[in-house]
């Protein structure tokens, strides 16, 4: 094999890692750092629960390599809390809005979620609902999830 | 863990060429959304060697040349091609293709490079970009040359890349977009994340002295093996009349050069049905404010 070296910042915290080449990001995140937060589903880019932000942008960790990560800054789950443990907006608002039933697409809805928060953008029901669209929730049936979307766009 | 012997990564397009002229090989990835698919399907070899090439920031671009035509760096990704004001003011349907493809996370990683050079007849921007005569910038480290969308693809995943061979660019000749009013319809069963029962890509230059369509082009993809042309309606309705009967004759024509087959997402009959109400549908939704009665 031949490792390679990269260097990211992973939630704001400088990351210097020797991986193999085949080895993705979600498997990075998970299995070297240890932050359990970001889920594996589908393990094929559908289903999203494995999605993170890489320079702000959603990804499917799944099949993003690790190497395609070097010198970027990404975020998951884990950083979406203030240091001193307080929830974000969006977080806030999925749980006031009963969004997560087994929580296990959660994290992927919250990191999409964010992004649209943090691009500053105004969107109508249906482009929230596009924008989520990368998601897919096998418990609420999306209601819940596209209203607490919007209610933390607000907030 | 993907089965990755060895991987390249690259940030310079001479680079990349005089790497894949010595290992010709290596296995170009770009977003990897159809590579690690493949792979981890088990495709292929064990002790795969990848060039990565999203790196390389020459062929991230999308400009107007100083002739008119429109250049598209090959690793463009969809949520770039979505959101390019040049694109969204002169090729509607591209910009439709591109919001068409996957979900968000897809379209920040797919490239459009990638998605023709994967070579299936599905891929959403192959049949608009044979509905604008679109040329491909092929490149090794010797050599340069352009060829046409139509004649890049061979058949199923096949392609015209000779060997150490990259696509650099996509190029949308000025005379095959100015004047021209287009649409792309994906007709799927779900509205995201599903590939194409059938797309279809149709764009229209009018003749305004006479209302009739002065020239009419028709993508189709799923259609057939590769992305294809529907050349007899192209024939048929040069000189005819912008209205909805001459848009039926129209339609019922497109029908002629398909090669639609039976698949477990459709049956060749429904596909051919999609292939009619689809082009009409298009055709429509596009002619407005142009059409004519047929005045007997
Ligand atoms: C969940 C999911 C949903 C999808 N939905 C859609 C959809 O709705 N519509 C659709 O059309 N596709 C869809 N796809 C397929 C895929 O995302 C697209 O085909 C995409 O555009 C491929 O681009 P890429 O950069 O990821 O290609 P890669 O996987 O990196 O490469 C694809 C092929 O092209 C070759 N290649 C790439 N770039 C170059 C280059 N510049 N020169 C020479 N060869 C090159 C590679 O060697 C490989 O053979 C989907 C895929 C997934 C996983
Ligand atoms: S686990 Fe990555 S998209 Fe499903
Ligand atoms: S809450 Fe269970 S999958 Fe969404």
């Amino acid at each position: 094999m031949n490792r390679m070296q990269i260097n990211f910042t992973l939630n704001g915290k400088d990351i210097h890692l020797e991986i193999e080449p085949g080895e993705t990001l979600l498997e990075i995140i998970r299995k070297r750092l240890g932050e359990i937060g970001t889920k594996k589903g589908c393990g094929v880019g559908e289903c999203g629960a494995c999605t993170v932000l890489v320079e702000g942008r959603p990804v499917d960790s799944c099949i993003y390599l690790g190497i395609w990560v070097n010198g970027n800054d990404v975020r998951t789950v884990e950083g979406l809390a203030a240091k001193d443990g307080n929830l974000s907006e969006m977080q806030e608002a999925y749980i006031e809005d009963g969004a997560v039933q087994c929580g296990f697409c959660t994290p992927g809805f919250l990191m999409s979620a964010t992004a649209m928060k943090e691009n500053g953008r105004k969107y109508t029901r249906e482009e929230v609902k596009r924008a989520l669209s990368g998601n897919f929730c096998r418990c609420t049936g999306y209601k819940k999830i596209i209203e607490a979307t919007e209610k933390g766009l607000k907030s | 863990m993907f089965d990755v012997k060895k991987y390249y990564d690259v940030d310079n397009l001479g680079v990349a060429l005089s790497l894949l002229s010595k290992e010709p090989h290596l296995i170009v990835i770009a977003g990897g959304t159809d590579v690690l698919i493949k792979m981890q399907h088990g495709w292929n070899q064990e002790e795969t060697e990848l060039l990565g090439i999203n790196r390389i920031a020459e062929l991230k671009g999308i400009r107007m040349l100083d002739n008119g035509d429109i250049e598209i760096g090959a690793l463009c990704n969809f949520n770039q091609i979505e959101e390019d004001a040049t694109l969204q003011e002169n090729i509607i349907p591209l910009v439709e293709a591109a919001a068409s493809i996957g979900g968000p996370q897809i379209r920040n990683v797919a490239t459009i490079g990638g998605n023709i050079c994967n070579g299936v007849t599905s891929a959403d921007s192959a049949s608009t970009l044979f509905a604008y005569d679109a040329k491909l910038k092929l490149s090794t480290e010797r050599s340069e040359r352009i060829v046409p969308i139509s004649e890049f693809y061979m058949g199923p995943g096949k392609v015209a890349l000779e060997s150490g061979e990259l696509l650099t660019h996509i190029i949308i000749p000025k005379e095959s977009y100015e004047g021209y009013q287009g649409r792309y319809i994906k007709f799927a069963r779900r509205k995201a994340m599903d590939i194409a029962t059938l797309g279809v890509s149709v764009n229209y230059r009018i003749d305004e002295a006479s209302g009739c369509f002065e020239d009419l082009r028709i993508g189709l993809g799923v259609a057939g093996p590769t992305p294809l042309r529907c050349i007899e309606a192209e024939e048929y309705a040069r000189g005819t009349k912008v209205s909805e009967e001459g848009i039926a004759g129209i339609a019922g024509k497109a029908v002629l050069s398909s090669h639609a087959r039976t698949s477990w997402r459709a049956s060749k009959e429904y596909r051919e049905h999609l292939i009619e109400e689809l082009v009409a549908e298009a055709l429509l939704s596009i002619t407005d404010g142009v059409r004519g009665e047929e005045d007997e």
